[in-house]
């Protein structure tokens, strides 16, 4: 154990001592999961950008994806990149860091220093791996419940994000329909589709084929299954473009070469650029981390949680509504969101709903698309002016 | 149209486009407005006024609203548009305790003349696309919309007759007169539970 530090990753370094804000909780107050498990002590490592008003009415939280973290706005600790959110959040920008105080943890069962599978569980004094309990998408919420609580905010202004980010704004909606002011799902669905459960049993299967997973014990006993979950990556990662998207960005080309070498190489540059992918992805992500995720995202059903009517989850629900979906996306296509704002209409809510012209597939809600910056950008002023933030 | 709708009430307008209708609701009658429309931009143009506005269209949306969900229900100049106006016209009486509707009268006396006399499709200021392009494929007159309503069980509790220049026709004009010298025609509907 002695040697843990030197054996870890970036990811699983982030996962124990974090270049984040924390929120700590002791044993005294476990959290109640949906498994039954009783979880504690529990961390949860977040951001914060803009200051909180007086009133503390001008919250936002976003809510990150599978593979996303805290780090909306600032280069990530491990890789130096820009922040994952950065056309969205900052100084004049939709989510404006001059007008609110923007949030976001790490979720529940993630590894940037939130407690996860890769934290020490306290009665073993190793990382938990497979002894972390399954976490649903509503243990998060309960996680980043108790920080707002912390942060001492009664209602938040917003709650956004996309993908398994848009599942944590649904459930907050059900959860919590008089905390959130607004919320804004993007590129998501109220329950996983059996396409998408597929796609994750995929990846899932990956890391635990790698025989350096070891059943999880991967930290313990010094390996890094870094291979299967470099494959898992480039799986999933081609299902978050499209095919013309792919097509438009490398065709058939070959990769620094003039002909093909008759070889298993790389020779396509989409084989290239799918390598690369999970090569970068390894460093910064811990395989279990990647199984509890896509767990908690299989077992999403929130209409499940509601006697089987989703109508029934955002029934008498107060909460402004703007669902935004992309054409191009097949992951969480059109329909899913339709199925959302359906159910959100049947229960009388106040909803907007925008189909976004795009053939750059369900990554499409973290790039630079106008169109999703204006929407944003229009519904958030309206909900500020609507309770009257400044 | 708007005097037809009661202050605070609960109003969905279909085909909204910009919401210019449903912020004048909403400033001058204090009413809570939601809208139905096709284009992106116009979606965008509404969500960034702060309007509650679904992309869709009346063919395929209304289905999803609950009974009883309005007070009114707006479709404006888009009837015609539309691929089921008799469908469309129910969900409306269903989902609206009334419906506002109006439609262009494809038997004005220009209408009629331009089809008997230059045996050519009409085109008039209104009704400004060639037979080819016309997004209108389901024309009908101020008496067809009566009849349609009467035939789908509707009480109409109101109706005015405009001419080319957005007068109302005077009342005492007999209904044929206003089929043939009406624009368009605005009628406020209900249906009898």
């Amino acid at each position: 154990m002695g040697d843990l530090g030197a054996l870890l990753n970036g990811a699983a370094t982030q996962s124990v001592s974090p270049d984040s804000l924390t929120l700590r909780l002791s044993s005294n107050s476990p959290l109640r999961m949906d498994s039954g498990a009783a979880l504690a002590p529990l961390t949860v490592a977040y951001q914060t950008y803009g200051a909180l008003n007086a009133a503390k009415s001008n919250a936002l939280l976003v809510c990150h994806a599978l593979t996303g973290d805290q780090h909306v706005a600032n280069p990530h600790p491990v890789t130096g990149r820009p922040g994952w959110w950065e056309t969205m959040v900052g100084p004049g920008k939709p989510f404006d860091t001059n007008r609110f105080f923007i949030i976001c943890s790490n979720v529940l069962g993630g590894c940037m220093g939130s407690t996860g599978p890769a934290s020490l569980n306290p009665e073993t004094g190793e990382p938990y791996g497979l002894d972390f309990p399954i976490v649903t998408i509503a243990d998060m919420v309960r996680a980043q419940a108790l920080l707002i609580d912390h942060l001492g905010i009664d209602t938040l202004l917003c709650v956004a994000g996309g993908s398994m980010g848009g599942m944590q704004v649904l459930q907050w909606a059900a959860t919590y329909p008089d905390r959130v002011f607004a919320a804004l799902p993007i590129a998501t669905a109220a329950r996983h589709s059996s396409q998408n459960i597929a796609f994750h049993e995929v990846g899932r299967q990956a890391i635990m084929a790698d025989p350096d997973w070891r059943h999880g014990r991967y930290l313990v006993e010094g390996t890094r299954p870094g291979k299967g979950l470099g494959v898992a990556r480039m799986a999933a990662h081609i299902t978050y473009l499209s095919e013309s998207a792919l097509h438009r960005k490398f065709g058939r080309n070959l990769q620094d070469r003039a002909a093909r070498t008759f070889s298993f190489d790389a020779d396509f540059q989409v084989e290239s650029y799918l390598r690369h992918q999970g090569a970068i992805f390894v460093e910064r992500f811990d395989p279990n981390s990647y199984l509890y995720m896509t767990r908690a995202m299989d077992y999403f059903d929130l209409a499940a949680d509601y006697g089987g009517s989703l109508a029934g989850a955002f029934k008498g629900s107060r909460t402004r509504f703007c669902v935004v979906s992309f054409t191009s996306d097949w992951l969480f296509p059109t329909s899913d969101s339709r199925a959302t704002v359906r159910a959100l209409n049947a229960g009388g809510a106040s909803v907007s709903f925008v189909e976004i012209e795009t053939d750059r597939g369900h990554d499409a809600f973290l790039l630079d698309v106008p169109e999703l910056i204006d929407t944003t950008k229009g519904f958030i002023d309206a909900a500020a002016r609507a309770r009257g933030v400044d | 149209m708007a005097e037809l709708v009661a202050p605070k009430s609960r109003v969905l307008d279909v085909g909204c486009g910009d919401g210019a209708l449903l912020r004048l609701l909403a400033e001058e009658r204090s009413v809570d407005g939601r809208g139905i429309e096709l284009s992106q931009q116009g979606v965008n143009d509404c969500v960034a006024k702060g309007l509650s506005v679904i992309q869709g269209d009346a063919d395929a949306d209304l289905v999803d609203y609950p009974d009883d969900a309005f007070d009114y229900v707006i479709l404006s100049q888009t009837l015609q548009a539309t691929r089921q106006p008799r469908v469309v016209l129910e969900h409306m009486l269903r989902i609206g305790r009334r419906a506002i509707v109006s439609v262009p009268n494809f038997g004005h006396w220009r209408i009629r003349a331009q089809v008997a006399f230059g045996g050519r499709m009409p085109v008039t200021e209104s009704l400004a696309h060639s037979w080819y392009d016309t997004p209108n494929i389901h024309f009908c007159t101020i008496a067809d919309f009566v009849a349609l309503a009467r035939d789908v069980g509707a009480t109409i509790d109101k109706s005015v007759a405009l001419d080319l220049a957005g007068h109302p026709l005077h009342r005492m004009f007999s209904p044929w007169a206003w089929n043939l010298l009406g624009d368009q025609a605005i009628f406020l509907l209900h249906r009898k539970r």
